[in-house]
């Protein structure tokens, strides 16, 4: 346990840490996952120590998203003053996202030809 | 009132939100909705009720923050999923670069782009420009920018409903029709629930909607500033 969670913090304090260089203006948890990347790419970290504290995180992230989610209550008046721009914006840009993301994805995968990559997903 | 002083108790509050949750994901799991979202339902019920109790936000969040704190560490371990594509990311490094640019830039620029032109505040468009990607991220996105980090939030948990609830149908109108080309949409357009909502299809194609997820969170944290601010200024 210990040794996980040192991993992980560990990280996001370095993280934390780098955000801090002036002009980045990268949040310090994305720098810090960047870092787990390349220590588990450097086998500096195995990656199953730190499996199960990670699954953990990641298959809880919808929970933790909940008091942020309720700060809305604050809003509620700014909400109702510019609920069309707000609504409008995010539904038809969601829309583009998919649309081009989508297909762009896979014409680029026809492009170049990665049928055949040894993965195999289709 | 004793009572009331027991209902506003920091593990009181605490106990609520996890017995909510509870119970939203076994009402999900019995209507099988997907817009049931255990957490919109959450929510929803946790704001009726500080309504009614007359709770201010600011108590809740003296044991929210105890929630809210997971956040970053959770952003951390996809470093974990990030490192098991890394072989995928490097066979298709192009494809997968491209789609990802393209689909970050156009992302921010719809948005701010049709906010801007309906007459939405500044403070308002600078919250809405880091949508399409994980809340911790897009918070402290939109902290940097000049937005309103909790607006940012609750659109990014409306962004990834709309996303999981209608993304699949959307991309079957676009005829998107290839598995993997879906699920790196989902998880670019919406975030978590979006990767959530395709790794019920199958596990594989939740690693790619991770790794829209993924890189779309690390492009958007580079992008949404300087795009921001651009549009601001020219349009």
């Amino acid at each position: 346990m210990a040794k996980q969670f040192g991993i992980i913090f560990g990280c996001l304090a370095l993280g934390e840490l780098l955000a801090l260089i002036p002009g980045l203006g990268i949040p310090g948890s994305i720098l810090g996952m960047l870092l787990l990347t390349v220590l588990l790419e450097r086998k500096i970290v195995n990656p199953e120590t730190i499996k199960p504290f990670c699954r953990f995180l990641i298959a809880n992230m919808a929970f933790f998203f909940i008091p942020p989610g309720v700060a809305l209550m604050l809003y509620f008046d700014l909400i109702a003053a510019e609920w069309l721009p707000i609504t409008v914006a995010t539904v038809v840009s969601i829309v583009i996202v998919f649309l081009i993301t989508g297909r762009l994805h896979q014409y680029l995968h026809k492009l170049f030809k990665h049928h055949n990559h040894p993965h195999g997903h289709h | 009132m004793a009572i009331i002083d027991q209902l506003s108790s920091p593990m009181a509050l605490i106990s609520l939100t996890f017995l909510v949750y509870w119970g939203a994901g076994w009402l999900q799991k019995k209507t099988r909705q997907t817009w049931m979202s255990p957490m919109l339902l959450t929510i929803i019920v946790l704001i009726a009720y500080l309504r009614l109790t007359g709770i201010s936000y600011e108590k809740y969040y003296e044991s929210g923050h105890l929630i809210e704190f997971w956040l970053k560490p959770a952003i951390v371990a996809l470093g974990l999923p990030l490192y098991n594509e890394l072989k995928h990311i490097r066979s298709q490094f192009l494809t997968l670069f491209i789609t990802e640019f393209v689909g970050c830039v156009v992302g921010i620029v719809s948005v701010v782009a049709i906010a801007k032109w309906l007459g939405a505040s500044p403070a308002v468009i600078c919250s809405l420009a880091p949508k399409s990607v994980s809340t911790p991220i897009a918070i402290e996105i939109s902290k940097q920018i000049g937005g309103i980090p909790a607006l940012t939030s609750a659109i990014v948990v409306v962004v990834g409903i709309i996303g999981a609830v209608l993304g699949l149908k959307v991309m079957d109108v676009c005829r998107v029709g290839r598995p993997v080309s879906r699920s790196l949409s989902m998880g670019t357009a919406a975030h978590v629930m979006g990767t959530n909502r395709i790794s019920i299809v199958s596990e594989r194609y939740g690693a790619y909607a991770t790794l829209g997820l993924i890189l779309n969170g690390i492009l958007t944290a580079f992008l949404a500033g300087p795009i921001c601010t651009f549009l601001l200024d020219v349009l």
